[in-house]
């Protein structure tokens, strides 16, 4: 029997962000309840890739009409199925609210946070099912590696890449037609392709979510990366700690395989290419390079000095060429549309588009991919929807641990590789943790040294013990135990390890203290002079809560949350609080709706 | 993968099916479906208006709606070309439907003696 179209599918977004939030028992009531009123044959499920609006979910979008519902539970479903599938009426209570307005939006392109994004690297993810090879098929997937290996030689495709401007997504920069040129001109009997999917930065999640929603990309993207530089062989390094993009994008292999897209004789030509996963075991030192070969070789997953750069001697001193997830992604587009339409996105430096992960104090947390060259505030305003609970603004910290924080004074910088770099913070993979006034930014510098600190591979000694030095600073200022000096401390070991570490790592690991340093200095020096915590955020610096008595009406409120019974005082008498058993917790601060309390 | 000319045959064959996923442009067809329309058998109307399209491999959106109003006239279909009038069909039974789907969404003429009602969208 020849298959039959559907009327309608319903799209259910199943990226790892909407499965912890329900998405399989949301998605097994609809069917069940599909099955209930006899539309199994008529209305087709697809299980989707990442949406990108996390925050949102469990999310579904019900085609042909396009309306996008979020925030789904299995008890909605009956009425899903009664009232939009059945009767053809919008379920209003289950449509996105937009935080700044109130208004129910039916259509997700209507929708703030979509509204403002480019999404060419994400077009596929969360609208098409990732473990379809015919849906990517369809939507112009594997055309790129035809026109490849078809129109063009290895050389040209290079020169297109080298045209685009594109730079590598994993954080440096660094031109991909460049590294592609260096590859392709090393001589060897073999070479390897390699995709970095060590994402390891804490809030990032962009290269997860691309091997979800959209594998066969990446798989397309590698083979003309293979084909360009003479490859014939290629590894996809992913953390094990994402099982969901392991197992779709062996899928994805399979079937792919399957097809005649990997094996021998590709597209009728004498271009051969094969695809293997390594699973690592998750370690933030993996990311760079040379660990990430030694891993894949079954070594301890530490760098080694460059030169030679692995280009000319990389995985089994073989030549390879190593490109981050996300770099892979942009490459079908820019071969299938050519580099011209490529660079008219973006700025001078930087082309294109970059998906950055919003996470923190935002209102819109998730996914968002934004043409190179926006403002850092219409990304946390406009597509992130502001700040939480209504908290004022503090600092952006972008690029991960090897990043920096900026200020408010910053968010006009249009954001691209250079400005970045120029104000002490850097691309990285694009995560953007949004921070409020409660954040004191010096343990956020003691967070991410933290981090950095114990991923360090040790190999090197300026990282293993300078980065242990510094953290024993940071421990030191945020326990209220600073003393003078200690700042100018922090900044020759921050230089030092800098200049002198081994890798990337032990590089950038100083630049959340230095950009900490160079524009929340002051915060700094209230800790060590002053002996306190502006945002009242280090414990062991908190003297305590006291309440305002004149502002207290005695509503009982911050009493009855207290979890040490440290607040006495009677109905609609001004309380007090005892300071020796108070344990700075700010649980009453919280639930006071009068702003009586304040630190002591 | 023996060539592009493959890939493309491919990507024809795909891309039929997610067709309901792009609305742009297309001719839609509309399907009264209250309580009144699936009581007068709107849905074996909507399954012979599936079976059609899918026969003759036409690219069309069937959606549904409530009750309109015309409940004397159910099953009641709505049919609307790209930037054509919304033309409403009533009295249906299944036979109608094929004449419908070829006269009006394949050749664009509306059918008079089944039409009852012409909205502007």
């Amino acid at each position: 029997m020849e298959q039959s179209i559907y009327r309608s599918h319903i799209l259910v977004c199943g990226g790892t962000g909407c499965v912890s939030s329900g998405c399989k028992q949301a998605q097994d009531a609809l069917k069940e309840e599909l099955a209930k009123h006899d539309l199994t044959s008529e209305i087709k499920i697809v299980e989707t890739g990442c949406h990108g609006f996390c925050e949102k979910g469990p999310i579904m979008i019900m085609y042909p009409e396009g309306v996008f519902y979020c925030e789904l539970t299995p008890e909605d479903m009956p009425e899903l199925v009664e009232e939009h599938i059945l009767k053809g009426r919008t379920v209003e209570r289950l449509l996105y609210t937009e935080p700044n307005t109130k208004k129910n939006i039916p259509s997700y392109e209507e929708i703030d946070f979509y509204k403002k994004q480019q999404r060419l690297v994400l077009a596929n993810c969360g609208h098409m099912d990732p473990e379809s090879i015919e849906e990517y098929i369809a939507n112009g997937g594997y055309e790129a590696i035809g026109k490849a290996l078809t129109e063009m030689t290895p050389q040209e495709v290079i020169e297109e890449v080298k045209e685009a401007g594109l730079r590598g997504r994993g954080g440096g920069g660094f031109p991909t037609g460049l590294k592609w040129q260096f590859a392709a001109a090393a001589e060897s009997d073999k070479k390897y392709v390699i995709c970095n999917a060590d994402e390891g930065d804490p809030g990032a999640f962009m290269d997860r979510s691309l091997l979800e929603g959209d594998p066969h990309r990446i798989i397309e993207g590698m083979m003309i990366g293979a084909y360009a530089t003479g490859a014939d062989e290629g590894y996809v390094y992913v953390r094990a700690e994402y099982p969901l993009a392991i197992e779709r994008l062996q899928k994805a292999l399979d079937d792919a395989r399957e097809y005649g897209l990997l094996g021998e004789n590709i597209f009728g030509t004498d271009f051969n290419f094969d695809l293997h996963i390594k699973a690592g075991a998750g370690a933030f030192v993996c990311g760079e390079e040379t660990a990430l070969m030694n891993s894949i070789e079954g070594k301890r997953g530490m760098p080694r000095p460059r030169p030679p750069f692995p280009a000319e001697k990389g995985l089994w001193g073989k030549p390879s060429n190593i490109n981050n997830v996300e770099s892979y992604a942009n490459v079908p587009n820019i071969i299938r549309d050519g580099a011209k339409a490529y660079k008219a996105i973006g700025t001078e430096g930087s082309k294109g588009t970059k998906v950055f992960a919003l996470t923190g104090k935002i209102n819109n947390t998730g996914l968002a991919e934004v043409p190179m060259g926006i403002t850092m505030k219409e990304i946390i305003y406009d597509i992130g929807g502001g700040i939480s609970d209504g908290n004022k603004f503090k600092a952006v910290q972008i690029g991960g641990p090897s990043g920096g924080c900026l200020p408010e004074e910053l968010l006009d910088l249009p954001v691209d590789y250079d400005s970045l770099t120029e104000v002490g913070a850097m691309m990285g993979s694009g995560g953007l943790v949004v921070m409020d006034d409660s954040t004191c930014m010096v343990d956020v510098a003691r967070f991410f040294l933290n981090f950095t600190q114990s991923e360090s591979c040790g190999k090197c000694t300026p990282c293993r013990e300078g980065t242990k030095r510094m953290l024993e600073i940071l421990n030191r200022i945020t326990s209220g135990e600073g003393k003078d000096g200690d700042i100018e401390m922090l900044e020759r070991l921050a230089e030092n390890i800098k200049s002198t570490s081994l890798c990337g790592l032990g590089q950038t690991a100083p630049n959340p203290v230095l950009s900490t340093l160079k524009y929340f200095r002051h915060e700094y020096e209230a800790h060590i002079y002053d002996e306190t915590c502006p945002a009242g955020a280090c414990q062991d610096m908190l003297k305590g809560y006291v309440i305002d008595e004149d502002a207290c009406i005695g509503c009982t409120a911050c009493a009855r949350v207290c979890p040490v019974d440290a607040i006495e005082g009677s109905v609609k008498e001004p309380h007090t609080i005892d300071l020796d058993k108070c344990i700075s917790c700010g649980a009453c601060v919280s639930k006071c709706k009068f702003d009586a309390i304040s630190q002591a | 993968m023996k060539s592009l000319e493959e890939l493309r045959k491919l990507r024809e064959k795909a891309q039929k099916d997610i067709q309901a996923r792009k609305t742009s442009n297309k001719a839609k067809v509309i399907i009264g479906m209250g309580t009144c329309g699936i009581a007068a058998g709107a849905r074996e109307i909507l399954k012979a208006v599936m079976a059609e399209i899918n026969k003759r491999n036409l690219d069309v959106i069937v959606t549904q709606t409530g009750c309109i109003g015309m409940c004397e006239k159910e099953p009641l279909l709505d049919v609307q070309m790209p930037g054509k009038e919304r033309i409403t069909y009533g009295n249906l039974t299944k036979d109608d439907v094929s004449k419908i789907v070829v006269e009006h969404i394949v050749n664009g003429k509306v059918v008079e003696d089944l039409a009852v009602a012409k909205l502007e969208d």
